[in-house]
């Protein structure tokens, strides 16, 4: 790896911004909406929770913007949502080149701290179960750009891997999981420890999409998408929209529940911007996104209380756990044997609290950062976490990473 | 043996850019580009070199042979007609340490394959219409001999001198 080059620590100027309000629409299987409308269901919800109306906000931005294919992938983009809610804007956003999905929120963060707007409206929008229609993930296989008239040939990243029917993350993902089963031992067991406990917290979020309990067996014995991933390994498509307000942290005193300060972000990527290409297939992007964001805070992740990573794949979440050094880099799968390190009630370090885009369903990173603030902010209900934070009752200090492969962003925030 | 040559196949768009890579196999080379002043092989194509900046900039060959570096067995069909299980291999090629393919790996049963196998290559030609391209695929190779000192004549009990 290149030696990177280090930011300059007396910045940080993230830390005078905060999530100062969060909002979800409905979330489900096939709801059938047009994402524009899920988009504006959450948007209303996260400006009321900050207190605010939409005349208060200047900023707007979002993740991947508005695009086509996939299908279901977004459909809303800046455009459509500004002029739904008539926003006046001083900055906007929205685009699919950023270091994973909470780049557009780390995008915004950066313009709040520099002044270029006071309060920023991001969100995120999938409505991919409804897109894909009962044709399920078959239907997902065309990225990037076409060639010019008939025949669609691939180009553009997608042209090394789509002539090899490997049209699908599921597919990338699993070859980074099989290096790293092969290079520190990891078993399917300990892996599957992450979905499995994602299934108990989803059980306890009214919101979720999969609550029926999975077994170890049940784990084990579901078909196989590409070795060693399984079904339980891949996250479900959902519809759904979730939207969060960045706001100068000076906003704290005017809403009415805590702040999440933004302590730290984390956003390099310090080697090849590839799927395949990447010096260490088994950490990914995610080891630059880490490193950088403890960079920035005296904070260790000893101090963490809770962690919401991103599940896209189940070994992203393990991969994750390693690059923010919960454990030492290949000491994931050990890690989580068992899986009493991750779990709600007692765990060291509880886990996707919400039960992860694996049972709750893919709303595609944001999902994280909503469930952070649920978390730090006592709305948990039957899935708060109480055990961690000392006497407030409730998570004091949260970490959320998002991404996988060449694209990953990290925040750490305090209550 | 996996063979996918009745197999629908998405194609590449050849560039100028990449002509050298998707076509190479019609003289069976696998094609890429090299600096020629510090001798950094580039890929994907680029028109500058990353590692001395130089802008003299050639195709050259490889020598065919990889390792599997990664690989999945996919069991979710994807493709209509491309149909699973079927093996895609990340091989690293021996010209340099970040030089790889996302790729399929053939003439092999998918359980026999493993990681730091090595394989070559082996060019499966599309054409499409007249639209032609020469995908680089692997297969099973015997190792590279990198080490020939089991070839040094040792000394046995009768005098006589045989390879190890």
């Amino acid at each position: 790896m290149t030696a990177a080059r280090q930011p300059v620590p007396e910045g940080r100027l993230e830390r005078t911004t905060i999530i100062s309000g969060v909002g979800q629409s409905a979330v489900g299987r096939r709801l059938y909406r047009d994402p524009l409308d899920l988009s504006i269901e959450a948007a209303l919800d996260a400006i009321a929770d900050a207190g605010l109306t939409p005349a208060d906000i200047d900023g707007l931005a979002t993740y991947p913007g508005n695009q086509d294919i996939p299908p279901g992938f977004s459909g809303v983009g800046v455009t459509e949502v500004q002029d739904a809610l008539r926003l006046n804007l001083n900055w906007f956003s929205g685009g699919l080149e950023a270091p994973g999905q909470l780049g557009s929120v780390i995008n915004a963060i950066c313009a709040v701290a520099t002044g270029l707007c006071n309060h920023v409206l991001c969100f995120r929008t999938v409505w991919e179960a409804s897109a894909q229609g009962d044709k399920g993930r078959a239907s997902v296989t065309m990225g990037g750009g076409g060639g010019g008239g008939g025949m669609y040939r691939a180009s553009s990243f997608m042209q090394w891997t789509l002539p090899f029917a490997a049209p699908s993350a599921a597919i990338w993902i699993a070859m980074m999981a099989e290096r790293h089963f092969h290079e520190f031992g990891t078993t399917r067991e300990q892996l599957g420890q992450i979905a499995l406990s994602s299934r108990r917290n989803a059980a306890r979020n009214p919101n979720a999409i999969y609550t029926d309990p999975m077994s170890m067996d049940d784990y084990l014995s579901v078909r196989m998408i590409s070795t060693p991933l399984c079904l339980y390994d891949c996250d479900a498509p959902a519809d759904g929209s979730t939207a969060v307000i960045v706001s100068r942290a000076s906003h704290a005193d005017s809403i009415d529940h805590p702040a999440a300060n933004v302590e730290a972000v984390g956003t390099a990527l310090r080697g090849r911007p590839s799927w395949d290409q990447f010096d260490d297939l088994t950490t990914m992007a995610l080891r630059d996104a880490a490193a950088m964001m403890w960079e920035r805070t005296d904070l260790k992740p000893a101090d963490v209380d809770i962690a919401e990573l991103y599940d896209g794949f189940s070994f992203i979440t393990l991969a994750w756990l390693e690059a923010l050094g919960f454990c030492g880099h290949g000491e994931g799968g050990p890690w989580l044997e068992g899986g009493a390190r991750i779990a709600l009630d007692s765990g060291e370090l509880p886990l996707n609290t919400h039960g992860g885009q694996l049972s709750a369903g893919r709303l595609h990173g944001y999902g994280f950062l909503h469930e952070a603030c649920t978390q730090l902010w006592g709305r948990g209900g039957d899935r708060q976490v109480r055990h961690k934070g000392g006497p407030s009752g409730r998570p004091q200090t949260a970490v959320v990473g998002a991404g996988g492969g060449p694209l990953g962003g990290c925040l750490l925030l305090r209550a | 043996m996996t063979e996918f040559s009745e197999a629908f196949r998405i194609l590449p768009r050849v560039t100028p850019e990449t002509e050298h890579f998707w076509r190479g196999g019609a003289e069976g080379k696998l094609q890429f580009l090299r600096c020629a002043d510090c001798g950094t092989w580039i890929h994907p194509p680029s028109p500058v070199c990353p590692n001395c900046l130089s802008r003299n900039i050639a195709v050259e060959a490889a020598s065919g042979r990889a390792v599997v570096h990664t690989f999945t067995i996919n069991h979710q069909p994807w493709i209509p007609t491309f149909d699973p299980p079927y093996v895609v291999a990340i091989v690293e090629l021996p010209e340099q340490a970040d030089l790889r393919l996302t790729t399929n790996l053939v003439g092999i049963e998918p359980d026999a394959v493993w990681i730091g196998m090595p394989v070559r290559v082996v060019f499966e030609h599309r054409n499409d219409n007249g639209y032609e391209v020469w995908l680089p695929l692997f297969e099973p190779a015997e190792p590279e001999v990198a080490d020939d000192s089991h070839l040094v004549p040792v000394a046995v009990s009768d005098g006589r001198e045989v390879p190890a």
